[in-house]
């Protein structure tokens, strides 16, 4: 068997008296799909947080395709190959379609071309740079189907566009990683469809894909491997049709007493 | 760029610099208020850099004017020499360092200290952020005020005078200079010279908000998690802004110096900073022109009210009703309220949020 792509282990966060997480692990493969799943409050969220840089954690060891990283620094992440969207639609709002995905392209296309010394005197190294950004953006645009809106402001798309932008803007960062905060949610059954397919395909273009999903009929559908939290720990992980069977998560979703079939 | 807009904006540079002679003609003030006008539009467009692109209120942008004043207002008059036998032995001549030294030296030092207000609020935003400014802008006034002990430093409230004018060549700034039988007044050899540095205040903000500099900027605005979560290294972002934003306030300070031959810590109070701050907003924050043309009305208007409003209202009424400076600062409070009722994103606001 391959090494995973992400190996997390033992990652506990705590806010004040609440633990969050408590010696969570969790293991995504290389070029699947994997469901983060589980009731409200169960800790979906803060893991996918601290994982992706976003919260410090308290503890825990973090490692992606076989190098450890630091989840310290944001930016560090995204650098070691992880990008993410958000739960609620973070997008730059004033900013039109194409500087949102350009700025996402920032991070692989640094150099000493960068400084403001580059942008003042529009050196040829600068601007030739400036090109390239903008071609790889408007291409993203056209990769998740929303090409003619480049120069719409963020804030006039509509959600569905909306989230695909976010998606668009994640993998300008060119991630291993594409980590997705309930990318259908409040999206109609025709959006969930397309969304389906926009992932699928990102898939099959090689990323690996972390899903928090509510839906789970889109997870069962989507997902090779599903890990299922509960207060902060994992309660049973492996094949959607095996998770859906266990015990333990059932007990989890609907409470003690209840038998399944 | 088209050929129309090349000429245009070739017509638009030249009537630029030929608008003190037509000033000229109402009296040697409005060429002053002219270029005072200029200093305050480069004011406005660096604390554009920190409020307008990276959306971080800076509530005490004065100081970095402070900085540029005092830096060269200290390089280039006796005061030093006076008070410290050591540099006086040092530099028998006097320091008089040359005005073309101290822009780039004051804009240097004003991004110093840019980035030395950047750093400790670098977790801030918002109402905290501009109380911690609004503090620092007043450290450095407190600072300037009561630096005359036990070393003599900054002269306390009584000022540093004796300032060198503006040297180029043999032509003196102070002084006016007579070119084919014109006589062009000092003030307008300053006005041509903040021309100049404006216009160069401009390029360097139109061409780094056209960069990957202003885009980052604009998404640390726009949402700063989101903005980290691409990558973006809001911690230097955040610091280039505010040490590029201080530096064209500290070039300004430092030709207020030379221009006014005078520097005192009560040109450097709060209310500056409030007017600074005003000026972004009511042009429009994050557009270049917009801010300059809110820095021209909120700076010439209100002036060019005190040598207007008494004859005006002699003329009309045959008595003054209204004390000019009660006037002043009248219309200013109405025209702010106004201009945020009617135009909330500013009189010239951005049509997007800058392009790419």
């Amino acid at each position: 068997m391959t090494r995973p792509l992400l190996e997390v282990s033992d990652v506990s966060k705590r806010f004040g008296g609440v633990a969050a997480l408590s010696g969570v692990s969790l293991q995504i493969p290389r070029g699947e799909i994997v469901g983060l799943i589980g009731p409200n409050g169960a800790g979906k969220t803060t893991l996918f947080n601290v994982i992706t840089g976003l919260y410090p954690p308290d503890s825990g060891n973090f490692s992606l395709d076989g190098r450890r990283y630091d989840p310290e620094s944001i930016h560090r992440v995204v650098e070691a190959g992880i990008a993410r969207t958000f739960q609620n639609i973070r997008l730059f709002a004033q900013m039109t379609a194409l500087q949102n995905v350009m700025v996402g392209r920032h991070i692989r296309s640094s150099g000493p071309h960068s400084g403001p010394l580059g942008a003042i005197f529009r050196t040829p190294t600068f601007r030739r740079n400036e090109r390239a950004i903008a071609e790889a953006a408007q291409s993203l645009l056209h990769y998740v189907g929303i090409g003619a809106l480049s120069q719409s402001l963020a804030s006039t798309l509509s959600y569905g566009d909306q989230r695909r932008l976010e998606i668009a803007r994640a993998l300008a960062t060119d991630p291993l990683l594409l980590a997705l905060d309930e990318p259908a949610a409040g999206m109609n059954p025709t959006e969930k469809n397309t969304l389906e397919q926009l992932l699928r395909r990102i898939q099959a273009d090689g990323r690996t894909i972390l899903l928090i999903e509510h839906d789970v009929r889109m997870v069962m559908g989507l997902c090779s491997d599903v890990t299922v939290l509960d207060a902060g720990r994992v309660i049973s992980r492996g094949a959607p049709r095996f998770v859906r069977e266990d015990p333990a998560v059932i007990e989890a979703y609907l409470g003690r007493g209840h038998r399944h079939g | 760029m088209k050929r129309n807009a090349q000429l245009g904006l070739l017509l638009t540079g030249l009537a630029l610099f030929l608008l003190p002679f037509a000033a000229g003609l109402l009296g040697d003030a409005w060429i002053r208020i002219l270029a005072f006008s200029l200093l305050y539009m480069m004011l406005a467009l660096g604390l554009n850099i920190v409020v307008g692109y990276a959306g971080l209120l800076d509530m005490g942008y004065v100081a970095f004017y402070a900085v540029g004043a005092y830096s060269y207002a200290l390089l280039a008059s006796p005061h030093l020499t006076d008070h410290f036998p050591v540099l006086a032995q040092a530099f028998p001549a006097g320091l008089h360092l040359s005005a073309w030294i101290a822009i780039p030296l004051a804009a240097g030092l004003a991004a110093l200290f840019g980035v030395l207000l950047g750093f400790p609020v670098l977790r801030l935003r918002g109402d905290y952020l501009a109380i911690v400014t609004l503090g620092f802008g007043e450290i450095i006034r407190i600072f300037l005020n009561n630096l005359n002990a036990p070393l003599n430093i900054t002269n306390g409230p009584q000022g540093l005078a004796r300032i060198d004018p503006v040297r180029l060549g043999p032509i003196s700034f102070a002084e006016p200079l007579s070119v084919l039988g014109v006589v062009i007044p000092s003030a307008q050899l300053y006005y041509t010279l903040f021309l100049l540095l404006t216009l160069l205040v401009m390029l360097i903000s139109i061409r780094l908000e056209h960069s990957r500099i202003g885009r980052a900027w604009m998404a640390i605005r726009e949402d700063e998690i989101a903005a980290k979560a691409m990558g973006i290294n809001t911690r230097n972002m955040k610091l280039l802004a505010f040490a590029l934003g201080a530096s064209f306030g500290g070039v300004s300070g430092a030709m207020f110096a030379a221009f006014q031959g005078f520097v005192s810590p009560e040109s450097f109070v709060l209310s500056e900073s409030v007017v600074i701050v005003a000026m972004v907003v009511l042009g429009g924050m994050g557009h270049v022109q917009g801010v300059a043309l809110g820095a021209l009305l909120l700076y010439a208007i209100p002036e060019g009210l005190r040598y207007v409003a008494r004859p005006l209202q002699l003329e009309l009424f045959g008595a003054e009703w209204i004390a000019p400076e009660a006037l002043r600062m009248l219309l200013f409070g109405l025209s702010l309220v106004l201009i945020m009722l009617l135009r909330p994103r500013g009189l010239w606001a951005p049509t997007r949020g800058g392009s790419a």
